[in-house]
């Protein structure tokens, strides 16, 4: 490797060093990589030590390395993601627009020809597209190579610091003051002084380095540890055993089957609860709020029993055990195995069952001549009933809609039940046609003798539950933390240096911080209190009032 | 050994060493990056796929006298295995196709099987009914099947070869042509 030989102390620096690694006198030669040869001041980043990253550009691996660990390339990665997410809210995400929706028309219809071109571009899916997730990658290679590459050296610099230091390293420090006359006693004072505010003093032959808080420059990189950590627990949710997160529907009194358990475990919905404000005495006190804003809900609840299942064959009819019984409530999960059951969704008075009579179509008083109820679960073809009427469900339609004049069922959902009734009257084969639903009632030829009202009618609710296992989020928990003392240790700390340089009779003062000028010249002006030594100027804003 | 040699040495190791050390981390880097983006494309499609072996169930059907069907009992044959549901129009489109094929490939050791996600059964009887089905129409009312396959949209369809194996896997309605060749795929060779 080539070596740099500082003029002033013969130490050997590695080649890319700005500032002598002993003195700190700058290297000529380098001066051109901080751009510190056309000022004044000395640029103190990283402490003038060799960036290898600016020297050696030899192999493939070191110029991909390379490109990672700059700043410039780091920050631009950021930017392009910051434009690419700030794009992605313009119009809503797909899992935003109603489900039922075809994203191929829905963005064209709704937002015109520019959401069509949302929606072209994949937009619509713009956080899960495969180049989101290469810029996030991108900026989290930057992270880790630019702190590898930077840390180590920034380390050596510091542990290797020595208290003496060259003449031109002292003038061209920021804050920097020149005393002909200080008497010993007064230099004393000074380290004394600097002793009290907490300065960590090294002395070699009358020169002195103090510093305090150097612990605040690693800041930084214990930050990006953290989100290191944190991009590491985002990137295992994609591992099933870390994560799951799905969802089901269970009815009151249903039995279902609790997704990604493999068909191991069931749930029955006992009773599904939504309580509201007002519904016991000791809520009167809000009495009139609840008058000014309508109900308000207290508590959502579904009374669950989870059932294992021995069967081993699945679809073949489960063979169930029961494991535990207890409520399910927002923020209150059930916990098995490994997964929780949040309760997430509900939904109120799903049809049951329903039941018709049979009246003579005439008949203002509607007397009954037969009823029969029907299980929306499971209804049945044909019903025998008294008086030796018969009828048959022709057709049933679950969630009655008409497709261009057509009756048909949207889904499975009893959420509006319709029927199409064949009534056989007693000792007849010829069937009288009429169909029945939530507040229709149509007779197919308008000649029926009977007629099949509805009469009454069974309700349910509905709950819906979150599956979802998170191991992920002690990780994600940690990495937060982590990023959180980096930021609060960079933030709230500076490193503030103060150089003495001993001349013939007297002292040359430099001081030097990471941040907050400010509080170092208060310390250095509490230091010099009592002695003749001068305060020192600040020449950056000498410079800049020039 | 001079200690010009001894010093060259020394830095050729230093620099092998750096070689080493960059390489192993963009690998792992890259690794990673790989990982994210192949879990991402996967991770909306269903749990089995194309190469992967059907795995078996048991299913009462609601044709041919309701006995159950264990796909076990298809060994040999290929099969296609198709998720639906009465409500879902595409699937209403695509049965007259099957129904059609069904005769001719049946000869030729193809099966279809037909798993409805509906609520009730009386539906699917009439379904059956209106549409003169003869294949095995199975019900899966627990959704476990569904679940098993993690089926997402309906209808979806899965053609499985001889040796149990997945061939081709279509979401969405088929066509006429393209249900024809996928048949084909899944004969079983003499």
């Amino acid at each position: 490797m080539k070596k740099i030989t500082c003029e002033a102390c013969q130490h050997l620096n590695p080649e890319g060093t700005v500032l002598c690694e002993s003195c700190g006198k700058p290297l000529e030669e380098d001066q051109y990589i901080d751009g510190n040869n056309k000022t004044k001041l000395l640029n103190m980043r990283y402490e003038g030590s060799s960036r290898r990253s600016q020297t050696y550009n030899k192999s493939i691996v070191d110029q991909i390395w390379n490109f990672f660990s700059s700043v410039k390339v780091g920050v631009t990665l950021i930017v392009i993601t910051l434009i690419a997410s700030a794009a992605g809210t313009i119009f809503p995400q797909r899992m935003y627009i109603p489900p039922t929706a075809s994203p191929a028309t829905y963005y064209e219809d709704t937002y015109g020809i520019l959401g069509q071109i949302y929606y072209q571009l994949g937009f619509h899916e713009l956080y899960s597209s495969w180049w989101y997730m290469i810029l996030i990658a991108l900026i989290g290679i930057s992270i880790i190579i630019a702190s590898i590459d930077r840390v180590v050296p920034l380390y050596r610099a510091l542990k290797h610091q020595k208290p003496v230091r060259h003449k031109s390293f002292i003038s061209r420090q920021r804050l920097h003051s020149k005393t002909e006359d200080v008497s010993k006693e007064d230099k004393e004072l000074l380290i004394k002084g600097l002793k009290k505010q907490r300065y960590k003093v090294t002395e070699d032959n009358g020169h002195v380095l103090a510093e305090k808080g150097r612990f605040s420059r690693w800041g930084p990189y214990v930050n990006h540890c953290g989100l290191i950590i944190f991009l590491l627990g985002a990137l295992l949710r994609f591992v099933p055993f870390m994560y799951i997160d799905d969802f089901v529907w269970v009815r009151e009194g249903e039995t279902k089957v609790i997704p990604e358990t493999h068909s191991k475990y069931y749930i029955e919905n006992k009773e599904f609860i939504m309580e509201t404000y007002g519904d016991s005495e000791e809520d009167a006190r809000f009495e009139q709020a609840l008058a000014d804003k309508g109900p308000v809900a207290k508590n959502f609840q579904t009374n669950a029993v989870i059932y294992e299942n021995s069967e081993t064959t699945i679809g073949a009819e489960p063979k169930l055990e029961k494991v535990l019984e207890d409520s399910i409530r927002v923020n209150h999960p059930l916990k098995l195995e490994g997964i929780s059951l949040y309760q997430t969704s509900y939904q109120l008075n799903e049809f049951k069952s329903m039941s018709f009579i049979i009246h003579e179509t005439d008949d203002q008083e509607e007397e009954e001549l037969a009823s029969f109820t029907v299980d929306l679960a499971d209804p049945a073809r044909e019903y025998n009933l008294d008086n030796g009427f018969r009828v048959t469900i022709d057709q049933y339609f679950a969630d009655y809609y008409l497709d261009n004049g057509i009756p048909r069922s949207q889904s499975d959902h009893p959420k509006n039940p319709a029927f199409v009734f064949s009534v056989y009257p007693p000792n007849s084969d010829d069937p009288e046609v009429s169909f029945a639903g939530i507040g229709r009632n149509v007779d197919a030829t308008g000649q029926n003798e009977y007629k099949v009202g509805l009469q009454n009618f069974e309700i349910r609710d509905v709950t819906g539950l979150t599956v979802r296992r998170d191991y992920t989020l002690p990780i994600l928990i940690i990495g937060g933390i982590i990023f959180m003392i980096g930021v609060v240790q960079g933030m709230y700390w500076q490193h503030r240096r103060v150089w003495i340089h001993p001349t013939e009779n007297g002292v040359w003062l430099a001081g030097h911080t990471n941040k907050n000028y400010f509080g170092l010249k208060k310390d250095i002006e509490k230091a010099i209190d009592g002695t003749t030594i001068q305060m020192v100027v600040d020449q950056a804003e000498e410079n800049k009032k020039e | 050994m001079s200690k010009v040699e001894q010093a060259r040495q020394k830095k050729s190791k230093k620099k092998m060493k750096r070689f080493f050390f960059r390489s192993i981390i963009l690998i792992v880097l890259l690794a990673a990056l790989v990982f994210a983006l192949v879990s991402n494309l996967t991770k909306d499609k269903a749990a089995i796929g194309v190469g992967d072996e059907a795995p078996s169930f048991q299913l009462k059907q609601i044709n041919n006298d309701g006995q159950p069907l264990h796909l076990d009992e298809l060994k040999g044959k290929g099969i296609m295995l198709n998720f639906w549901a009465t409500f879902c129009k595409p699937c209403e489109q695509e049965m007259p196709y099957m129904e059609s094929l069904y005769p001719k490939y049946k000869e030729q050791g193809v099966e279809i099987v037909a798993v409805s996600v509906d609520f009730t059964e009386l539906v699917i009887e009439q379904f059956v009914e209106r549409h003169n089905l003869t294949f095995p129409i199975l019900h899966d009312n627990t959704e476990q099947v569904r679940d098993l396959y993690n089926v997402g949209p309906l209808p979806t369809t899965y053609f499985i070869n001889a040796e149990g194996e997945v061939v081709e896997l279509v979401s969405g309605q088929l066509t006429l042509e393209d249900l024809e060749g996928y048949l084909q795929q899944i004969v079983p060779k003499e």
